[in-house]
Formats: structure tokens, C-alpha cells, sequence
């Protein structure tokens, strides 16, 4: 099997090969650019810019791979604002050692997701670095966004409430299965997905409803709404009982001692809006695919300022916590 | 579980009025945790506390434990097996974490078997599962034994921490320290004990008990169960987890547990030595038994200084009680076992705990 | 350290067993457990079957709680 050799990041012939053969091929001819930037039209108004980088282990699951999750993540971060994701780049860092094969596969990945989310990859760059210096393939991707319609962002009050897009847990569940070599046969599988077209839908129907919008990965659903929380004079309130779990999420959770509201996902946003739009907004989620499961999860309100709580079925009420670092398996 | 039962006796359980202030103690770290998760100790009535006993094996579990593990497993250039439980909890000197970071091979397993099956991939060199659990997971560990006898695994061992919980309980009444009305009694543990090795709580001491299930309905039964032993004045030993615990408990799985371990002596955090209390590997299976079979001196372990983990243990003190609670000691940063581990006193009532 | 999950045998081998909870299948350790039987409900922890649950000792439970509450609430009717 060829693998990537030293010589493939040496801005030599090798490198050249690789671009030319493997990444312009299967991104595109305008992915990445022989000159120095990629130049792209002027674009008026506000934008929208985000980089994030991107590590899994493993780099292959159900539902998506390294190289859709680093466009979907992207794509999303740029969303959530109210922005259109327009443009990416692309940059690898490959240990060497790693087959064409993976590269390839990556890569086929990104660009069907880039296609599929209506975004261009138009900038990048090839990094090799000796065995052992990164695990397989590291992949880090910006993105501008441009702003057609307004910030989706508002004054949170008591009262509002808040949205999870749909069921919690399922990326988090299917990777953290494979990486502890659990032999769970089940279908549940990552919801990666780029959440764009969803967003628009809701933003176009509801313009100024949406106060608050994330995608809930590392950390979950609970730690973005402590993020939203921290310091502010309300709490978020979330009902038990309304939290959207698959079955099988469920079941591995109660398995590993986890809480799906910890663990990550890669196709859900948590949204905050005034009460009035809320049944509207999650109807709108609803008829995208990636909204089906939307629901009403909780409420923000004045008392306990700054703090997430969860009241379970019986009406007993706890901390949600902001947890210090990701949950691990156990057996307590 | 039938959740409109159970919402209606949680509602006669908030509302309940007692005739006095009562204390009741659990000893299991996964009641810890549910009472809090499940949010039934948020519906307790004014007057009921809850407080935990040495339940949570790893937080009793001593610093020369993990001390040993970590100058062995550095010694031998050994892989550690363990459960994610024990992964942050400080040593004297050091963690398993911080261990990991420093490049030791450190890997979480989520079933004994996966310890045994990743020595089995890695033939040239010695694995060591760090085996730290009360009844309930002892059985599991010396299948393992077993399993890696069978296999005529030659680069498997197993660090018995392993210890027993009812001889703990019977310590600490005997020590008498902290005034206990009653008993919420494990429920897993008892799955594999029965009910009768509990008795000695009623015959001998007085007060009664009830063996609990872990979900929302089998908690709230079971502390209204205990309320009403309490306040009629009976001493039962009560099985309120009938469908898991058997009265002579699982004689498969006692039969197991006898044929590799013998009962020794054991170190507990905050209670000291208690005799009978320990699962010592038997002669006929040290080839898998980590001290005897990679011999190591770990340096003298040293206590925390300040830390009331011990005192929590016994039931003296509730975590907020102690000085460094949520100040120097907070996960992100512990100082005892208790705040640490998953099902840590101090952790649950760190996390799930601020007032609401 | 005692956290053991329901699940139901889906399929017996010598030593272990295949368990379902929720649709998710996983095999399990079977040896504390002997004369399993498909279709049986039991205890998992650590990927060890640790107990058979007995279904009927859970819905006599569930009886007697039922009826318990039953009897508080004519009680309370009567102003007792």
C-alpha cells in the first residue's frame, strides 16, 4: 500500500505529486491555490470567520469521518451566527506513514460534505511530520461566512426557552464505542451534518426570534448552556424527561455511566428564543431531516442566576455542572 | 419502573413530617451519586440526612495502592489496566493521569476480560490490571484469573485491592463515632452476598437496614421503607431489592470469588486496619498476582495534609464540612480520592450538589 | 463501584451470553450465572452477568407499593 513518505511535505517533486495527483484531483482545481492565497470576490457587509481543528480517534465511524466532521464543524460554527458559510480552507497534517488510501478517502469525504453543505474549499496546505508527531492525519479548517440576514444573537431573559435541534449524544456514543474497542452491536451512528440549510430555514421564518444559537460538540448540551449561563443574572432549567435521547444512546450511556448530555455531537445545535416562537421554531427544525427529533428542553429563568439545572420525572431537581474534562467509562 | 407510582410516593416522601431529626447512611458510591442524579435527596423532608459511608472503593482505597501500582508498573515498564474511576485519583506522589502524561502505558478497560485480551495483543510485555472493587466486581476479577489461567497467559497479573463491605460497616458501629438511625444497604453488593451477611446490623447493633435498588422508584421505596422501620421503633434487616437479591445471595458467584481469593486483613481509608476485611489472591494463582509476581517497593505513602476524606468516611462529617471542600479541592484539582472519583462524596456533592 | 444495568439474554453460549438493552446487543460473561436461558432478564456489570433478575419478586413489589399509596390515600379521604 503507498504510504506518505517524509519527502511528500519537502515542497519538492514528491509534494507536488501529491497535491497535483491527490488533493487538487479530488477537491477540486480551485482547492488548493498555487499562488500564495486563494482570491476570492470582494463581499459586502458583515462576515462571519472561524478556524477549528480537528482530531478523532478513530478517524473512521458510522456516519462521517475526520473529513466530513472538519467541514460540517465549520460549516456549523459559521451558522449558528446567522451567517451563510461561503468559503474554507483546508490545511492537513499528515504523519508520515499514512496510507493514500486514508488520504484519499479523507479527502473524497471533505469534498462530498463541501458540496453537499454549498460551500468551496478554495485554500490549503500539506504538512508531513516524522512518525509519532501526530496521531495519523490532523486537519484544521477556517471559514468565512457572509451575513445575508441578521446576528443571531439576542438580550436573553426569563421565560425564553431552549431548544435542542434533536436527539443528544449519538456522535460522542458512536466514537467513544469504537475507541474503547466495545463491541456494542447496534446501529447508532455520528450525526454529523452540516445544519446550514436548517438554520437559514428557521432564521428566514423567524428574524429576529433566535437570541442564542450553538452546536453542542465537545461537552454537550450542558456545557453549552453553561456557557451561555456563566455570569449572567438567569439560569437554564432543563426538563428531564423532554431531553430527546435515541434508545440505543440511551443504552450504551446507562452501560458506560454516562450522561448524554455531556457527550458530544457534531449535528445539533441548542437554541435560545422568546417562548412565543418556540413551537413554530421547532416545527420548522422539524421538517429538515437533521431536525426531526427537535424538541423543547427547558426554560431560562431568574432564579439561581448563573447555574444549569435539570428537574428529573419526580420533580427532584440537581445540578448540571460544567464537568472539568470528558467523561470516561466506568463502572459505578 | 412505574413512573406515575413513583412520582406519587416521591410527592409522600417531600412531604412527609418526621418526629425527629434523623440520620441515615448509605454505603455505596452509586447511591451517592443516584440520590443526587435521580433528584430524590432533593425531595427529602426537613429533618433527613443523608450520609455516606466507605462505599466508594476507590475513594477507600489507601495511597500505598495506587503508590504500588504506579512503582511497579515503572519498575517492569508494565501496561496499567484500569477502570476510569481510578484514572485522577492522586497518589502520594503522583496519578495515574499524570503518569499517562509522562508517557506510562495507561489504558481504561471497561470489563476485567478487555485487560486480559490486551495482554493477549501485546505478548512481550507484562500487563497488570489494577483490580479495585467491593463484592460486586470481585467476581468479575477472579473470573479474569481464571480466564488468563486457562489461557496460560504468562504476561498477566492482577493488583488485588479488592475488599469486602460488611466487615467496614461493622467497624465503624463498633467505633461508634457518628449517631446513625438506619441503613440504606447496596443493592449490587447484596446481589452477590444476600441479605443474611447484613443481619448482624439488627441482631447486634440495633437498628435497621433496607437493601436498595438505584432507580428513582427503588430510592424513594426505600427511604420511606427505612422512615418507617425508624420511626415504629423495628430493627429489621429489610430486602427491599427482591427482584436482584436473592437471601443467600449468588452462590455461583460466591463460589467463585472463594475458589482465588482468601480473606485477609485490609487497609481502609479512614478506618484503618479491619481484619477479614480484604481479598488476598490465593497461593494457587500467584503467577497472576501483581505483588507476588513482580515484587516492588514503592516509597513510604504520604496523607494529604488537611484532607478529611478519612473523617468523611467514617460518616463524621458531610463533604461541605470539610475546609478544602470546592477551595484547594475541586476535581479539576483534587487533593483526596473523595473528590475525584465518580462516585466520590465530595465529587457528587461538588457536581450535583450547589444549592438549588 | 457497583453500577449493574437490567438487560435481557438474546442468545446463550457456554460461557457468555449475548444481552439486549435498548436495542444495543453486547456479549457478556456468563459464568456466575449458570442455567441461563434466552429471554431471561439479568444484571451487567463490568461485562460480567452478575444476577438473574426475577420479574415476578418486581411486580409483587410494585403490587405492594401500589397498594400502600392505595391505602394512605382512602386514610387521608377519611381525614385520618
Amino acid at each position: 500500500m503507498k504510504e506518505i513518505l517524509a519527502g511528500h511535505g519537502s515542497g519538492g517533486r514528491l509534494m507536488n505529486d501529491m497535491i497535483e495527483g491527490t488533493i487538487r484531483n479530488i477537491l477540486g482545481p480551485r482547492s488548493i491555490q498555487l499562488d500564495d492565497s486563494a482570491v476570492i470576490e470582494s463581499v459586502t457587509g458583515k462576515i462571519a470567520f472561524t478556524t477549528d481543528s480537528y482530531t478523532v480517534t478513530p478517524l473512521f465511524f458510522p456516519g462521517g469521518d475526520i473529513g466530513s466532521l472538519a467541514v460540517n464543524g465549520t460549516v456549523n460554527d459559521l451558522a449558528v451566527m446567522g451567517a451563510e458559510p461561503k468559503y474554507l480552507s483546508c490545511s492537513l497534517i499528515i504523519e508520515e506513514g499514512f496510507t493514500f488510501t486514508e488520504l484519499e478517502r479523507v479527502l473524497l469525504s471533505m469534498k462530498k460534505a463541501a458540496d453537499h453543505a454549498g460551500v468551496s474549499i478554495v485554500t490549503g496546505d500539506t504538512k508531513v511530520v516524522p512518525k509519532g508527531g501526530a496521531d495519523r492525519i490532523f486537519i484544521n479548517t477556517s471559514g468565512i461566512g457572509i451575513f445575508r440576514g441578521p446576528l443571531l444573537r439576542g438580550e436573553i431573559k426569563p421565560g425564553d426557552r431552549i431548544i435542542s435541534s434533536g436527539t443528544l449524544g449519538d456522535h460522542g456514543i458512536t466514537v467513544m464505542s469504537m475507541r474503547n474497542g466495545l463491541e456494542f452491536s447496534s446501529d447508532v451512528r455520528s450525526d454529523c451534518a452540516p445544519l446550514n440549510r436548517m438554520i437559514k430555514a428557521v432564521a428566514e421564518k423567524y428574524p429576529h426570534a433566535v437570541k442564542f444559537m450553538r452546536d453542542a460538540t465537545r461537552g454537550g448540551a450542558a456545557s453549552v448552556l453553561n456557557e451561555i449561563v456563566k455570569d449572567r443574572n438567569f439560569s437554564a432549567l432543563v426538563y428531564e424527561e423532554k431531553v430527546p435521547v435515541k434508545d440505543e444512546v440511551a443504552g450504551i450511556c446507562s452501560l458506560l455511566g454516562l450522561d448524554p448530555l455531556y457527550v458530544a455531537n457534531e449535528g445539533k445545535v441548542i437554541l435560545i428564543c422568546d417562548e412565543s416562537y418556540a413551537e413554530g421554531i421547532v416545527s420548522a427544525m422539524r421538517t429538515f431531516e437533521e431536525g426531526s427529533s427537535a424538541e423543547i428542553i427547558g426554560t431560562v429563568e431568574d432564579k439561581n442566576p448563573g447555574k444549569v439545572y435539570l428537574e428529573t420525572f419526580i420533580g427532584g431537581r440537581r445540578i448540571l455542572p460544567l464537568l472539568t474534562e470528558e467523561q470516561l467509562p466506568r463502572i459505578c | 419502573m412505574n413512573r406515575e407510582l413513583t412520582k406519587k410516593l416521591a410527592q409522600r416522601l417531600r412531604n412527609r413530617e418526621l418526629k425527629r431529626p434523623l440520620r441515615i447512611m448509605e454505603v455505596c458510591g452509586t447511591h451517592t451519586v443516584q440520590f443526587f442524579k435521580t433528584g430524590v435527596k432533593n425531595l427529602f423532608p426537613d429533618g433527613l440526612e443523608l450520609i455516606d459511608g466507605p462505599g466508594c472503593p476507590v475513594c477507600v482505597t489507601e495511597n500505598s495502592y495506587l503508590d504500588l501500582a504506579i512503582e511497579t508498573a515503572g519498575k517492569y515498564n508494565a501496561i496499567v489496566t484500569t477502570f476510569g474511576d481510578m484514572i485522577k485519583v492522586p497518589s502520594s506522589y503522583s496519578s495515574l493521569a499524570r503518569e499517562k502524561a509522562r508517557g506510562m502505558d495507561i489504558r481504561i478497560v471497561y470489563s476485567p476480560m478487555d485487560a486480559l485480551n490486551i495482554a493477549e495483543n501485546n505478548p512481550g510485555r507484562e500487563t497488570i490490571f489494577l483490580s479495585v472493587g467491593f463484592e460486586t466486581t470481585a467476581p468479575a476479577e477472579a473470573v479474569t484469573i481464571l480466564e488468563a489461567m486457562k489461557r496460560n497467559l504468562k504476561n498477566f497479573s492482577v493488583l488485588s485491592g479488592n475488599k469486602v463491605t460488611p466487615p467496614a460497616v461493622r467497624a465503624l458501629l463498633e467505633a461508634g463515632e457518628t449517631k446513625i438511625d438506619g441503613f440504606i444497604l447496596p443493592g449490587h453488593v447484596s446481589s452477590i452476598i444476600g441479605r443474611a451477611p447484613w443481619e448482624f446490623i439488627s441482631e447486634e447493633f440495633r437498628l435497621p437496614g433496607v437493601i436498595s435498588g438505584f432507580n428513582s422508584m427503588d430510592l424513594v421505596t426505600g427511604v420511606i421503607t427505612l422512615l418507617d422501620l425508624i420511626e415504629q421503633g423495628e430493627t429489621e434487616t429489610v430486602n427491599g431489592y427482591r427482584e436482584a437479591v436473592r437471601e443467600e445471595g449468588n452462590r455461583s458467584a460466591i463460589g467463585i470469588i472463594e475458589k482465588v481469593y482468601d480473606r485477609s486483613d485490609a487497609l481502609w481509608r479512614g478506618l484503618g486496619r479491619i481484619p477479614m476485611s480484604g481479598l488476598e489472591i490465593k497461593d494457587t494463582y500467584s503467577a497472576f498476582d501483581t505483588e507476588k509476581k513482580l515484587p516492588a517497593q514503592a516509597p513510604p505513602a504520604v496523607e494529604h495534609g488537611g484532607c478529611r476524606c478519612g473523617d468523611l468516611l467514617r460518616g463524621l462529617i458531610i463533604p461541605p464540612q470539610c475546609p478544602l471542600f470546592g477551595k484547594t479541592c475541586t476535581p479539576e484539582n483534587a487533593v483526596g480520592p473523595c473528590m475525584v472519583s465518580s462516585e466520590g462524596p465530595c465529587s457528587a456533592y461538588y457536581r450535583y450538589g450547589g444549592g438549588i | 463501584m457497583c453500577l449493574a444495568i437490567p438487560m435481557e439474554i438474546i442468545k446463550v453460549n457456554d460461557t457468555t451470553a449475548v444481552a439486549l438493552l435498548k436495542g444495543v446487543e453486547t456479549e457478556v460473561n456468563s459464568m456466575m450465572t449458570p442455567g441461563l436461558k434466552v429471554g431471561d432478564k439479568v444484571l451487567v456489570h463490568a461485562g460480567f452477568i452478575i444476577e438473574k433478575l426475577d420479574p415476578k419478586a418486581a411486580e409483587e413489589i410494585e403490587k405492594a407499593w401500589r397498594e400502600y399509596d392505595e391505602i394512605l390515600e382512602r386514610n387521608e379521604a377519611r381525614g385520618m
